[in-house]
């Protein structure tokens, strides 16, 4: 079997996992600490029941996402060994301030949180989530720094065959990261937006515990709003900045094979990668040059000048990354993104409302709406990913010179398969727990759930 | 002091670190089985490291990390040499993560006895992987000209690095039990404790003794001053920590069990310098400090890093502990 491919397939498969989970923490810390911070200010014991409530399902989900990351700091070494060695100068040193920074933050006091409700005083316990929720959120800083090194190579030097920071100051200034960190902590706040929203319209449906899931509700709402919006126009920003940072990953998001000026959208299309066309495609004139440039008028590079102009200065090779999986998933991120708005503003609106939402269409809705961030957070992980191929780090290496040389494909196999299997067991286990202690669980009245507290 | 030895150092503490901290909470797990009879005692068990075990995981990951950026070439032969052994740990702590989490979630006996069970082998197979694992770097593996490991599992698989494995289970075993004599307020869990540590103290010496021996004819532990130094602490502290703990007295055996373990890893760490990783094909081709690891300025942003957080991390870990210092009785559970 071939080593590439399955090491790709095991990084693909672990890494879109783990970030199944850390989008609601970094989002749903943060509200679980307004939440209480509200109890604390106004005491209203309301709040803390909502911030007990959404804090065990935080924690739930919490679980999955400190094992499913112990696998994303080993495993650059374990399949990436060459990589490592090549960028191990630069790149290890974000790893390990995250550990440093944040990942003892996080545990420690999310620790203390669990343990010390009758140990310390309100505000020292509200401030101990807040603790929680700034690490999360800063150690998605130090990871994403990482990771825009490999989209976007900044601050190094060439030096003894590999790459060595000349720069540290260039590395957190780096203007993929600036642009990307915005954009997955937007996404973050609207992933525990439309959590919450969806868990307390399934309970409000089975018309449970008004009081509180109309709470819930409306402080949602807010912050699903909040973040769709942000998340889409830091992420517009993103895809200007990325045409001129990586004009072959956003050329492959469009299936833009020649150059055009102006250029069309286009809405959907049939590609043939192999005869690199697309043989039917529903364009909207224009439109492309008006996103890229907010005018209806400039060029926008196709696929081909771009791979042309790769192999001038790369030398030969394939630099088209897999463009049915970009144009896809770009437009399923989208999508989602939009959907979000739409659904977020309705929330928004109607939970102003005296007695909040009434309409049960609405509010199935809403349950369903769940799922929208994690497509969106998907599929915007895989066009990223997959339209940096074929490097490992833009311009400097590629997969097939960053994989380990000492690992077999049977040993990755080997692996691939017990990470899947474990994870596939761990993701019923999940559902069910939120499932069981977001709903089923759930007491039927405010009253009786008073009690229970 | 050159900054690769210091980083050397500083990775050599943060494993102490780990096995410290990481080791009751195998050992506590290991234990589980043994010394809980009941539901609510085996609750007991679990929520005397409830506040700590995922902040003393950390100390893991931050070695990892440390070891990326200060020695990426060992980083990279180390984690992809060992490939199969470091997945399966991988596997085991992701499970164990999850069982201490969702064990008590549900109240279904099949339930809780599947992640109680998970529990177990969560925590008592990385103790002895962790154990072949440095009994490894004492005696070496094959390394190429080109820093590649060319082994497989079964390699870093011998009579010398299985006792090694069996030397971390019980050490961390009876480390665990000395926590658990510590933590629990549970009468009948104390007892139980009380019994099997003695016992597992007395075959741990043993053992210990002969892969210290053994390890002595084919590892270069005589070699280094500061190793054999550090095996006769650790020895000391050992049996002064089984006969201290048979005398009921289990706060210094606790202080006596960390300090041989600081000096275990002190051992393998002074027997490798200025090695990192040694290879048994041909000494030249070892990796050390001088050709596996960063640039001096890479490491001096990382020594200001880790200068300035390592004892704010001490400082909130330790408040941490004193706050929840007290015995853990069927009252408070919350995992």
């Amino acid at each position: 079997m071939d080593v590439v491919l399955l090491s790709r397939l095991q990084f693909g498969l672990t890494t879109i996992y783990h970030f199944f989970f850390v989008p609601l923490t970094i989002g749903l810390t943060l509200m679980v600490a307004i939440m209480e911070t509200m109890y604390v200010r106004k005491k209203d014991a309301s709040y803390q029941r909502m911030a007990k409530f959404w804090g065990k399902l935080l924690l739930i989900n919490f679980a999955m996402g400190v094992v499913t990351g112990i696998v994303q700091e080993f495993q650059f070494g374990m399949n990436w060994s060459s990589y490592s060695r090549f960028v191990g100068d630069i790149f290890g040193a974000p790893l390990a301030i995250e550990a440093l920074f944040a990942f003892f933050l996080e545990s420690t006091f999310l620790g203390i949180w669990i343990f010390g409700w009758d140990k310390l005083k309100p505000a020292l316990h509200a401030a101990c989530m807040w603790i929680v929720a700034i690490a999360s959120s800063v150690s998605a800083f130090w990871i994403l720094l990482a990771n825009s090194f490999m989209q976007n190579p900044v601050g190094y030097v060439m030096n003894n065959g590999r790459a060595e920071m000349e720069s540290f100051l260039a590395l957190l200034t780096n203007e993929h990261l600036l642009h990307q960190y915005p954009h997955v902590i937007t996404g973050a706040w609207a992933t525990a937006g439309f959590f919450v929203l969806g868990i307390s319209a399934i309970n409000l449906l089975g018309g449970k515990q008004k009081d509180l899931f109309r709470k819930s509700m409306k402080f949602a709402a807010v912050f699903a709003l909040v973040g769709s919006l942000l998340v889409a126009m830091v992420g517009h920003a993103q895809g200007q900045h990325l045409v001129e940072e990586q004009p072959m990953k956003m050329a492959a998001a469009e299936a833009l094979w020649h150059t055009e000026d102006p250029a069309g959208f286009a809405v959907i299309a049939a590609i043939d990668e192999e005869n690199g066309e697309n043989t039917f495609e529903f364009v909207i004139p224009k439109m492309l040059s008006f996103m890229v440039y907010n005018s209806f008028e400039g060029e926008v590079k196709g696929i081909h000048d771009i791979q042309a102009d790769m192999t001038a200065k790369y030398g030969e090779g394939d630099y088209i990354p897999p463009v049915t999986v970009c144009f896809w998933s770009f437009r399923a991120m989208v999508g989602a993104g939009g959907l979000m708005i739409v659904l977020a503003l309705a929330a928004l609106v109607l939970t102003r409302k005296e007695n909040g939402i009434q309409n049960g269409l609405l509010l199935k809705a809403m349950g369903l709406g769940i799922a929208l961030p994690y497509i969106a957070n998907s599929a915007g992980w895989i066009l990223a990913e997959m339209g940096r191929q074929p490097w490992i780090v833009y311009g400097l290496q590629t997969v097939y010179e960053g994989v380990s040389a000492s690992v077999s494909g049977t040993e990755v196999l080997i692996s691939l398969i017990g990470f899947a299997a474990v994870y596939t067991v761990l993701a019923v286990v999940d559902v069910y727990l939120l499932a069981k202690f977001g709903v089923k669980d759930v007491a039927i009245s405010d009253e009786a759930a008073v009690k229970e507290v | 002091m050159e900054l690769n030895v210091l980083w050397f150092i500083l990775i050599g503490v943060l494993f102490a670190g780990f096995f410290i901290l990481e080791g009751f909470d195998y050992g506590v797990g290991i234990m589980l089985p043994f010394v809980s009879k009941t539901d609510e005692e085996r609750r007991v068990v679990l929520n005397t490291i409830g506040p700590f075990w995922d902040g003393n995981e950390v100390w893991l990951l931050t070695a990892g990390g440390a070891i990326f950026a200060a020695f990426p070439n060992w980083y990279a032969t180390l984690f992809s040499g060992f490939y199969l052994a470091l997945f399966l740990i991988l596997l085991a702590l992701i499970v164990r993560g999850v069982a201490i989490d969702f064990r008590s979630k549900v109240e279904n006996a099949t339930w809780r006895k599947t992640w109680d069970a998970l529990f177990f082998v969560g925590s008592l197979l990385p103790a002895l992987l962790f154990g072949v694992a440095v009994s490894n770097f004492l005696t070496g593996v094959p390394i190429d000209a080109n820093m590649e490991f060319v082994g497989n599992l079964f390699t870093l698989i011998t009579p010398f690095t299985l006792l090694g494995g069996i030397v971390f289970v019980l050490v961390f075993a009876f480390h665990g039990c000395l926590f658990l004599s510590l933590k629990s307020g549970v009468k009948e869990i104390n007892e139980r404790v009380k019994a099997y540590s003695v016992k597992i103290g007395a075959v741990m010496l043993a053992v210990v003794v002969a892969w210290v021996i053994y390890g002595a004819l084919i590892t270069g532990i005589l070699h280094s001053v500061i190793a054999i130094i550090a095996t006769v602490i650790a020895a000391i502290c050992l049996i002064a920590a089984v006969v201290l703990q048979y005398k009921g007295k289990s706060g210094i055996a606790f202080v006596a069990s960390i300090i041989a373990i600081l000096a275990v890893t002190a051992m393998v760490f002074a027997t490798m310098f200025p090695n990192v990783l040694i290879s048994t094909l041909n000494p030249l081709w070892s990796l050390t400090i001088h050709n596996a690891c960063s640039s001096p300025y890479t490491l001096k942003i990382m020594t200001i890093v880790a200068v300035t957080l390592v004892p704010v991390v001490l400082l909130y870990q330790g408040w941490s502990f004193w706050m929840f210092r007290q015995r853990v009785t069927k009252n408070d559970l919350h995992y």
